[in-house]
C-alpha cells in the first residue's frame, strides 16, 4: 500500500450532506485555498469541466456553455440528447452562485452555492432545493435507479470478458 | 452525517414500540398474510388487527393489497433504508467531484504563485 497514506481521511476533505427539510439538501466541504480561486474552478467552461464529471459518474461530458452571469445560461451535453441546462440566478463573485436545473421542468431544483472564507481555506455550501419533497424523493430515487443501470451495465461488460 | 427529519423517525418508532407490531413484521417477513390471519394469529378482532397495520401502513412498513374480499399484508420497502442508499450515493458523487476540484484549485493555486513570482519585482 501507498507509504503516503493516501485513503487517510482529512477533516478537511470531509463531505457531509444532510437533509435539512423534505425540500432541501445540503452539502459543504472546505477547500485548502482562498475562495477567489475556488468560485474561479465554478465559473469558468474550461477548469468546470475538469471536476464535474468524474470517472465514477459513468459519463462523458461532450459540450459546455456557461455564460456565467445573473441571467445567463448554461448547458451540458451528455450526448444521446442528455442536456442539463439553466440559468443563473445570481453571480456574486467570489461568494455566491445560485442557478437553476430546467432538465426536468417543473420538479427541477435550486442550487445556491457560497464560498465563505477563513484563514486562506474556503468553506463550500451548496443548497438543493426542490419545489416539493415529492420532487426531491423522485431525483433521488431516479439518481438511484440510473446509478442501479450503471452498474449492471458493468456487470453485463464483465461478464463479456 | 446522514440526518432524517425528525417525524420520519418518530413514527417509525412509536410503529414499533407496540409488541404486536413487531410481530406482525415477524409474520410478513417470513409470508404475505391476510388482515383475518393475523388477527387469528394474534388471536385478536379484526378491527384491532387493522388498527395495527393502519399504523404500520403509515410509516410505510407494510403495504396492503384489497383483493376481491380479502385485504392481504405484506412489507412494504423501507423507506429509510431506500433513502439512507441514495443519499449515500449523492454523497460519494460530491466526495469523488470534490475530490477533482482539489486537483483543480491547487493547480490555480500553483500557477498564481508562479505569476507572483514573476511580477514581483
Amino acid at each position: 500500500m501507498d507509504a503516503r497514506r493516501e485513503s487517510e481521511p482529512s477533516p478537511m476533505k470531509h463531505v457531509t450532506v444532510e437533509r435539512t427539510s423534505e425540500r432541501e439538501l445540503v452539502v459543504t466541504r472546505t477547500f485548502d485555498a482562498p475562495a477567489r480561486l475556488v468560485f474561479e474552478a465554478w465559473t469558468r467552461a474550461e477548469l468546470f469541466k475538469q471536476w464535474w464529471v468524474p470517472k465514477s459518474m459513468g459519463m462523458t461530458l461532450r459540450s459546455i456553455e456557461m455564460d456565467v452571469r445573473t441571467g445567463g445560461r448554461y448547458r451540458l451535453g451528455f450526448g444521446d440528447g442528455m442536456d442539463f441546462f439553466g440559468r443563473y440566478l445570481e453571480v456574486t463573485p467570489p461568494a455566491r452562485l445560485v442557478w437553476t436545473n430546467e432538465e426536468s421542468g417543473d420538479a427541477g431544483s435550486v442550487t445556491t452555492v457560497t464560498f465563505e472564507e477563513k484563514n486562506g481555506k474556503t468553506l463550500l455550501v451548496l443548497r438543493e432545493l426542490y419545489p416539493s419533497k415529492e420532487a426531491l424523493d423522485a431525483a433521488g430515487t431516479g439518481a438511484a435507479d440510473a446509478m442501479g443501470e450503471t452498474f449492471q451495465q458493468l456487470d453485463e461488460l464483465l461478464a463479456r470478458s | 452525517m446522514v440526518q432524517y427529519t425528525a417525524d420520519h423517525f418518530n413514527t417509525a418508532f412509536a410503529a414499533l414500540s407496540d409488541a404486536t407490531r413487531r410481530g406482525v413484521l415477524e409474520q410478513l417477513a417470513r409470508a404475505d398474510a391476510s388482515i383475518t390471519d393475523l388477527a387469528d394469529k394474534f388471536q385478536m378482532t379484526l378491527t384491532g388487527m387493522k388498527k395495527h397495520v393502519g399504523v404500520l401502513e403509515q410509516t410505510g412498513l407494510v403495504t396492503t393489497e384489497k383483493i376481491g374480499r380479502v385485504r392481504t399484508c405484506k412489507l412494504g420497502q423501507c423507506r429509510l433504508e431506500e433513502e439512507a442508499a441514495w443519499i449515500e450515493r449523492y454523497h460519494q458523487l460530491w466526495a469523488a467531484r470534490f475530490d477533482a476540484l482539489d486537483q483543480v484549485v491547487a493547480e490555480l493555486k500553483r500557477k498564481e504563485k508562479l505569476d507572483g513570482r514573476k511580477k514581483r519585482k
